[in-house]
């Protein structure tokens, strides 16, 4: 095992893809010669030449287009986009042609295609580089949606992601980047989308932390053991399309609560769409309402002060999960 | 005015054009019989653009093209079975019934798709010529596009990369004077298309797209162009589309005559007497060829009649690849149960129930479909149909 940030692993799942699979090659917007906004492509042009680490103009829509037209003729692109914002410029291309072609060409041709984006609040960028579009992207059929929450996580799956026949949105979090994870040593196995993490094992409430959530739940789940004797069991789902939801449902089946942890809004959220399928089908099991912590629904304040307060932190996934327990005890 | 080619391309640029035409009118014709749906968009009138474009290009070279693509691909070598199929969704068509009348593709004959949203063909064409080039092929991709794509930012982008990153691709304007229904003056500043990727360093010429002769000429030094040099340019081909936009086109904006005046250009009837007249053809030939088109499209629709409709079973067939974790990817959570997708064997009973009931509203009284467009506008019973056989 050696210890590496985020930035680092996600660098070397590409570097290693790259090395492997002579298609694969990274293009976006600074990613060469300035090696990545938030200097996740650091190296890549050194090792790898201008053929295969690409600068491109600021032209979003148009770049993961030329992603989509060149994973149909043969490649595998990973194309980084600066932040989850600036994918609004590419919907249209995400959305009408990268998830829709494989069907509405019935499986003649294929999208390959890896769409790396950070996001996330916690560095003051205000309300056009702050967001989170988990649920967004997890709307729309033919995508693959990831949200890594650990450097071992963000390089096994950005490997997983390259090797996928399908088109891939990866959402990275802006301030995991800088985060020290063990991660195995050596050309890492890719991990296989839709198997969720159990992080932490409890009998009295699950939590689900999506991206950056999951290590606040984590947190929340250590305040819960030893300020109220509360056994919280932490799942991290690290894909949302595919969902695991079997090991989900197995854990609410188990702890009879749930609470779900996102940064993104709340109407038409991760938490909401997750709390639907479990009140569909572990309804007979559950104790108390499903309970979701989110970010607020404003666009994410410049202000440190109230950026914060927009943003879930332990204390809310601390109060949410005893909701669950009020009267139990 | 450029020579003729030899006698056996004539015939073959006569006989392309000729099936176009009479594939489209019977697409119509077909509409009119609500044995196809949606917006139809008939490309009556350019198919000395679209031959012309196809017959120069190598096997090996990619076409990608907008939502009025029926003859592109016949063009490029699909069988017209297959795109009345797909009209009709139908399980032989081109997409197996999930693209329809603007989502044709066929990959073996590396036509490259129809699409239905404006411009939205430009940036997957250049990756396509991206990956060309990152592969060391020889192939150019032949990006086809409309006047009114020239207006969108995908245009701008596009233009922009093929040029800074010497791409092979060569994009051809099919510039057939109306943006759905707004003229090219109403709709772009510089009226002038051949000029408009100028700023971005690409250079265009402009053509006559009714003569299939001059546009085999111009697309063919456009592909050498790309090929040998990495130079990307433009060819704005002036041509005209008989029918309206779709067939649920009033064609309010423009006058009769206007049509009537370009259809004395008619591109097939103009290259035959052509043809004729130089003694290249005969009029056996030429009628030849409009009966083997007659023949080929009356069997088109027989095919397209004959083949099944999709299974419902098959529902989720071709949204992922299918990977190890087989069918996992295609778990639709729609209550009361999840519909597992991909095998038959995994959606749930009440699943395929719904699926069932829901089908059974494709249902409609034969020969009647309510125009797209409109419907809803009228009292019923009195609501207008899709278009009349003479022209919209």
């Amino acid at each position: 095992m050696a210890e590496l940030r985020m930035r680092e692993a996600l660098r070397d799942a590409m570097a290693e893809e790259m090395r492997r699979d002579e298609s694969v090659f990274v293009m976006g917007e600074d990613v060469a010669v300035f090696q990545g906004a938030f200097k996740v492509t650091e190296g890549l042009l050194d090792e790898f030449g201008e053929r295969r680490v690409r600068d491109t103009p600021i032209s979003e829509n148009t770049i993961v287009g030329m992603g989509v037209g060149a994973a149909m003729n043969g490649l595998r692109p990973i194309v980084e986009l600066m932040t989850v914002n600036f994918s609004l410029l590419a919907l249209d291309q995400i959305v009408n042609h990268a998830a829709a072609i494989p069907y509405m060409f019935n499986g003649q041709a294929r999208v390959p295609l890896v769409i790396r984006m950070p996001g996330g609040g916690g560095h003051q960028l205000g309300p056009t580089h702050s967001h989170s579009f988990e649920a967004l992207f997890l709307q729309v059929p033919g995508l693959l949606v990831a949200c890594p929450s650990t450097p071992a996580d963000g390089k096994a799956l950005l490997k997983a992601a390259i090797r996928d026949p399908n088109p891939v949105v990866f959402i990275e979090h802006e301030s995991l980047y800088g985060t020290r994870g063990e991660v195995p040593e050596g050309d890492g196995e890719p991990l296989r989308f839709g198997e969720a993490a159990v992080r932490r094992e409890g009998e009295d409430v699950t939590i689900v932390g999506v991206l950056k959530m999951a290590q606040v739940a984590e947190k929340a789940a250590e305040q819960l053991a030893s300020e109220h004797g509360v056994g919280a069991e932490v799942i991290d789902p690290r894909t949302l399309r595919p969902l695991d939801l079997d090991t989900i449902l197995a854990s609410v089946r188990k702890t009879n609560r749930a609470v779900i942890v996102e940064e993104g809004w709340p109407h038409g959220g991760v938490g909401a769409n997750l709390a639907t399928l479990i009140t569909e089908q572990a309804f007979d099991y559950l104790d108390a309402p499903v309970q979701r912590v989110t970010g607020a629904d404003v666009h994410m304040p410049y202000s440190k002060r109230l950026e914060q307060a927009a943003i879930p932190h332990e204390e809310h996934v601390v109060s949410a999960a005893l909701a669950t327990l009020k009267g139990a005890r | 005015m450029a020579d003729l080619p030899d006698a056996a391309t004539c015939y073959e640029l006569l006989a392309r054009m000729a099936l176009i035409r009479r594939f489209e009118e019977e697409a119509g014709r077909q509409y009119q019989r609500a044995k196809a749906g949606g917006f139809l968009h008939l490309a009556i009138g350019e198919e000395a653009t679209i031959v012309g474009t196809t017959s120069v290009m190598r096997e090996e070279d990619l076409l990608i093209g907008t939502y009025r693509t029926h003859g592109h691909a016949i063009a490029r070598g699909t069988e017209p079975k297959r795109v009345m199929a797909e009209l009709f969704g139908k399980v032989d068509g081109t997409s197996g019934g999930r693209g329809g009348s603007m989502h044709i593709f066929d990959a073996e004959k590396r036509f490259m798709g129809g699409y239905g949203i404006v411009g939205g063909n430009l940036p997957i064409a250049a990756g396509l010529a991206l990956a060309s080039q990152y592969k060391g092929e020889d192939a150019v991709t032949v990006c086809m596009f409309g006047d009114g794509a020239s207006n969108t930012g995908n245009f701008g982008e596009t233009m922009n990369l093929a040029a800074l990153w010497k791409l092979p691709i060569f994009f051809l304007v099919e510039n057939n004077l109306y943006g759905m229904g707004t003229s090219v003056e109403r709709h772009s500043a510089q009226t002038d298309l051949s000029k408009k990727a100028e700023g971005y360093g690409i250079s265009g010429t402009r053509v006559d797209g009714m003569d299939v002769i001059a546009v085999r000429e111009g697309v063919e030094e456009g592909l050498q162009l790309a090929r040998e040099e990495q130079r990307p340019t433009v060819l704005e081909a002036f041509t005209y589309r008989y029918r309206g936009h779709s067939a649920a086109d009033p064609e309010v904006y423009r006058e009769r005559e206007e049509v009537e005046e370009w259809q004395h250009k008619d591109p097939i009837e103009t290259f035959a007497r052509r043809c004729v007249e130089a003694g290249v053809l005969g009029e056996r030939e030429v009628q030849q060829v409009r009966d083997a088109a007659d023949e080929t499209v009356k069997a088109a629709v027989e095919f397209a009649e004959a083949s099944p409709e999709p299974e419902l079973a098959t529902m989720y067939e071709g949204l992922y690849a299918r990977t190890e974790a087989d069918g996992w990817y295609a778990v639709d959570e729609r209550s009361p149960e999840p519909h597992r997708g991909e095998r038959e064997d995994e959606i749930p009973q009440a699943a395929h129930e719904l699926a069932e009931a829901g089908a059974a509203y494709a249902e409609e009284p034969a020969g009647e479909r309510p125009n797209p467009a409109t419907h809803g506008d009228a009292q019923e019973g009195t609501e207008p149909r899709v278009s009349s056989e003479d022209g919209t």
